[in-house]
């Protein structure tokens, strides 16, 4: 193989697993350090640079960084890298005077946001400190989209949310509430705006056209709509017995919701067994936890009524037949069950809906009726009008629509400055050494054996008696003094110089989890065959030195296990290899183009 | 040295011998030698080897004297018993335990200034008492546990780190052994796992005195330019001779090995050392050939390694001396001693 170029902005970067899963690309080592040394204010920082969200993020984020971190394949379970956000956020100082500052010099250009969710405010976040005027439209009295509406307050309160999206709208945006756009034809042609940003999510909940939908109405509802009544108080109660269809994310909340109106008997309803749901284990978790029942295989036939009224549903029992793999090769019906409810709420998904877009403005739709939008620049086919959020490619998550505000921004700012969309600013990495002295390294290098903590909860008991009680306690300090010390450091990277390695094998030795090899160089797939350990996980890169001057052998190093101990650095007498913090640059609008960079240089 | 111990965290793949243990199951405590020593490496290969040989922990007796060297046994397998002697006494040490106890496996570790300076008179009567047990010589030329004073085994012409040549002509353990008899004579570089941990397991699983003589560079005292025993002259002179597998009686030899370039040798317990032969006309079955092949290697400075001798069917201390099969630690004490009236006979005979 050829010598690892370790200067490619993506390698250290993907070492950084959880770094490099996360849509947005927050520095999560970075700040649970910062967290470790008690400075929540700037893991605050850290975190809002990249997610902007970080309170409302440290509960209810996706963290697809959980799956993806380090520490599942050394042991059982990620850090509580979410929940250490939640820490960061809420012990904080005020950050409202460390903000990037906005210029009271306006730069004439005029930006329309479509929508108040996290997609348009994130867009705001970037473009405001750059002189943009903002005028925010969203048609509900209340900013926050869908965090507002349909996350219900028990998971995310609602402080939590207004402080966060005071830190955008108090600095200068122009929010006009209860002003739902009906026509783009006309904001385009009045507005004035020189570029015009669509944010306004995936609205419309999924139907379910069974017999008896009609006629049962009165008690059937559609989940995220149902969500949003509760959360602007148009709905306080529900019947005893509530089946909810679907197993994803709106399911949880509604059937945790349903509990806190008065519902004793509340079942979720599944198509299929277990592995196929789309909620998220600890959501699951937390619904189990409230007693929610969780029916498996029960495919929904009709709605039953009696003297007008429902009484319940009709489902076909399915059994699935699975092959080694676990997919699914095969169903058939076993029979078909009754089950009584009081209520019944659908939540089997959303769908974009753009009623208010005509379509004969040069914003194309495809045949599912979706806009068309560039993934990398987020333009529809007309220029100057975006699209990002759940708007964009359907519903996703939070993180997701704000990493598509952060490159909507930055395609504003272009359009606006007459660049080429694609004219962008490349990401890059810096590495600087955390050596300190002969055995000292500025990060807690010593593997920490401690298991995952535990969030703690309040208790059954008092958690109904409001809706709105925060479910979970955040942790407490001891747990978090654990708890960051489980993060491997992933971006403290182990450097290699080969020049200096004079092969006394004292690395290979010392490495705990048999990372290093020094072999004769091959292909990847011999090489992979031939390490000291077998490396077998392919979607983690081997590090390929220069050859070494003694034998003309090179160092391979698996990333896929390393805990970034730094013992290899410790162990070698030459400093031949040296661990060192990446920092990798994820561009934002702010960081301008490589013109300007070159222009005004920035010292990392 | 490092301040941190080798955290437990482990490759979840990392395979299990028949006994159920990792390889990490094999290590000792954290090692306190210079970074960079070679003797840590010789510490990797020896856990290496007795994890391969699926060695029960408490079966291992590990034996030392004093240096740096001699401080490795702590290194290895935790589970094993340990003796650190006085310097240069560690046969006696072996000897004595080792005529009490037969059943155990004997691995002793010094250093070419216990073996060969200090303890060199302990050295050869080992030798000739064909003792039961691995003697690993971790060679450095210096005495690295106090800062680097020339030892019995530096090259003449050498030059010490502060600039003084050595004059004296050195002792030269793997001549010293095959001129004393010894039946398993071997030399090794700390840098070489692949050739060292099958030589280690050979060594152990021999019946009788084996000897390893491994070059383990001193990065602190005798890593310089001008030493002999440097990391970059080892790899520069080293030449492999004969290497050796190691085959468990239990396992099939499988590598193809043509005919005449390797020997197969059948061990007591039924296991095989296979010597693979790297220089064409070396004949390590052959000691006085052997000796003098190592002696032109020497005088061309070239540096041969491997199963350098391998004879066989050497009687050990306990056939030499009629011992019981039994160890003399497991016989009734009534029965080990003649008593007095047993003890009056005896004197009798030589009245
Ligand atoms: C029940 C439920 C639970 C969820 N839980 C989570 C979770 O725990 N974690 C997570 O990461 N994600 C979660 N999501 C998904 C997440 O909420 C969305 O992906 C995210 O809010 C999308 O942000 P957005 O800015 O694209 O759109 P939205 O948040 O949907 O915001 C769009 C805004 O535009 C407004 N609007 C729409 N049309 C117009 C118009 N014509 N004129 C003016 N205003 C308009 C809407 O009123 C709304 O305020 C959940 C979704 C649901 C439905
Ligand atoms: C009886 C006695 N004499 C001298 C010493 C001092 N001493 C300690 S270690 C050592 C030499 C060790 O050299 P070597 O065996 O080569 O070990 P290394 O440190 O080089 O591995 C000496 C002379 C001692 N400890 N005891
Ligand atoms: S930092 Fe070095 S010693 Fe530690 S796990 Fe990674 S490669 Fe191994
Ligand atoms: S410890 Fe340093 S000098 Fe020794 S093999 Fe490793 S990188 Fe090379
Ligand atoms: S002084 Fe030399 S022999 Fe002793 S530990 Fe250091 S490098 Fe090894
Ligand atoms: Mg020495």
């Amino acid at each position: 193989m050829e010598p690892t170029n370790t200067g490619h902005p993506d390698y250290f970067h993907k070492v950084v697993d959880c770094q490099w899963a996360c849509p947005a690309h927050t520095d999560v080592p970075e700040y649970i350090r910062l967290i470790a040394q008690g400075r929540f204010t700037d893991a605050y920082l850290v975190n809002r640079k990249s997610n902007v969200f970080p309170g409302i993020l440290g509960r209810v984020c996706d963290r697809p960084c959980e799956p993806a971190c380090r520490r599942t394949r050394v042991e059982e379970k990620p850090v509580a890298i979410c929940r250490l956000k939640r820490v960061a956020a809420d012990q904080r100082d005020d950050v409202t005077p460390l903000l990037p500052k906005v210029p009271q010099l306006k730069n004439g250009k005029r930006i329309a946001c479509v929508g108040a969710g996290c997609a348009s405010l994130t867009v705001a976040n970037d473009l405001l400190p750059l002189g943009y005027e903002i005028t925010m439209f969203e048609q509900w009295g209340q900013a926050g989209g869908l965090m507002r509406t349909n996350i219900p307050s028990f998971r995310l309160p609602a402080q939590v949310l207004n402080e966060e999206i005071a830190m955008i709208v108090d600095r200068g945006v122009d929010l006009q509430l209860g002003a739902r756009i009906e026509s783009m034809q006309k904001l385009l042609s009045d507005g004035g705006f020189d570029a015009v940003f669509v944010g306004t999510g995936a609205p419309k909940g999924k139907e379910l056209d069974l017999p008896g939908r009609k006629e049962g109405t009165a008690n059937i509802h559609v989940g995220i709509d149902w969500l949003e009544s509760l959360a602007f108080g148009h709905v306080d109660s529900i019947g005893k017995r509530v089946l909810i269809i679907g197993v994803g994310n709106t399911a949880m909340d509604c059937c945790r919701s349903s509990l806190r109106l008065g519902a004793a008997d509340v079942k979720v309803m599944a198509r299929k067994p277990r592995q196929y749901f789309k909620a998220s284990a600890w959501e699951l978790e937390d619904a189990e936890e409230e007693r929610v029942e969780i029916v498996v295989n029960h495919s929904p036939r009709r709605f039953v009524l009696e003297n007008g009224r429902l009484t319940g549903m009709v489902f076909d029992v399915l059994e699935y037949e699975l092959d080694a793999a676990g997919r699914i090769t095969s169903e058939r019906v076993l029979r078909e069950e009754f089950i009584a409810a009081d209520d019944v709420i659908l939540a089997i998904g959303q769908e974009n809906a753009f009623p208010w877009i005509e379509r004969d403005l040069g914003i194309e739709f495809d045949v599912w009726d979706v806009p068309k939008v560039d993934v990398k620049t987020f333009q529809s086919t007309r220029a100057g009008v975006f699209f990002g959020g759940d708007s964009a490619f359907g519903p996703k998550n939070i993180i997701w629509a704000v990493e598509h505000g952060h490159q909507a921004a930055i395609s504003i700012h272009n359009h606006c400055q007459g660049k080429a969309l694609d004219v962008r600013l490349a990401p890059g990495v810096n590495l600087q050494s955390r050596k300190m002295g002969m055995h000292e390294w500025s990060y807690a290098n010593d593997y920490n054996p401690a298991e995952r903590r535990l969030m703690p909860h309040v208790s059954l008991k008092e958690r109904f008696k409001k809706i709105d009680i925060e479910v979970e306690l955040g942790f407490t300090a001891e747990q978090v003094v654990a708890e960051v010390q489980r993060c491997l450091n992933c971006d403290v990277q182990t450097v290699f110089a080969a020049k200096l390695c004079i092969e006394c094998d004292a690395c290979i030795d010392i490495c705990p989890v048999d990372c290093l090899t020094m072999t004769p160089n091959g292909t990847e797939t011999e090489l992979r065959g031939r390490l000291k350990a077998p490396a077998t996980n392919l979607t983690q890169a081997l590090y390929v030195s220069e050859p070494l001057k003694f034998t003309q052998r090179v160092m391979v190093k698996d990333e896929d296990l390393c805990v970034h101990c730094g013992l290899c650095a410790e162990r070698c007498p030459t400093a031949a290899w040296d661990m060192q913090k990446s920092t990798i640059q994820w561009p934002h609008a702010v960081d301008g183009t490589e013109a300007d960079q070159k222009a005004q240089p920035r010292v990392a | 040295m490092t301040f941190l111990a080798k955290p437990k965290v482990r490759h979840p793949s990392l395979p299990k011998n028949s006994l159920g243990l990792t390889r990490r199951d094999y290590e000792g405590s954290m090692s306190t030698l210079c970074a960079g020593c070679g003797h840590d490496s010789i510490t990797a290969a020896v856990i290496e080897a007795c994890w391969g040989l699926a060695l029960e922990p408490q079966n291992l007796v590990k034996l030392s004297g004093i240096g740096c060297s001699s401080k490795t046994t702590a290194y290895f397998v935790g589970g094993g018993h340990g003796f650190n002697s006085v310097h240069g006494r560690m046969p006696s040490i072996a000897m004595g335990a080792n005529a009490a106890n037969r059943d155990l496996t004997y691995i002793g570790v010094s250093g070419d200034g216990d073996t060969l300076s200090i303890g060199l008179g302990q050295f050869c009567h080992a030798i000739r008492r064909n003792l039961n047990m691995l003697y690993i010589i971790e060679n450095n030329g210096v005495y690295g546990l106090t800062k680097g004073q020339f030892s019995a085994s530096a090259d003449v012409g050498t030059q010490a780190k502060r600039g003084e040549v050595n004059r004296q002509p050195p002792i030269d353990p793997v001549l010293l052994a095959l001129t004393l008899g010894a039946p398993f004579v071997a030399r090794s570089f700390s840098g070489d796992k692949q050739q060292l941990v099958p030589l280690i397991q050979a060594g152990i699983r021999h019946r009788g005195f084996a000897m390893i003589d491994v070059l383990s560079p001193c990065v602190t005292f005798n890593d310089h330019e001008g030493s002999t025993k440097s990391y970059a002259y080892a790899r520069e002179h080293y030449d492999p001779a004969v290497n050796a597998d190691f085959v468990p009686f239990a396992r099939e030899i499988t590598a193809d090995y043509s005919a005449g370039e390797s020997l197969p040798i059948v061990m007591h317990d039924g296991s095989r050392i296979v010597l693979k032969k790297i220089a064409p006309d070396y004949d390590p079955t052959d000691r006085i050939a052997a000796m003098a092949k190592i002696q032109a290697g020497m005088r061309r400075q070239e540096f041969l390694t491997g199963m350098l001798y391998l004879g066989r069917g050497d009687r050990e201390f306990h056939d030499l001396n009629e011992m019981p099969q039994t160890p003399l630690n497991a016989i009734p004490y009534g029965q080990l001693t003649p008593g007095s009236k047993g003890l009056d006979k005896i004197l009798a005979r030589f009245r």
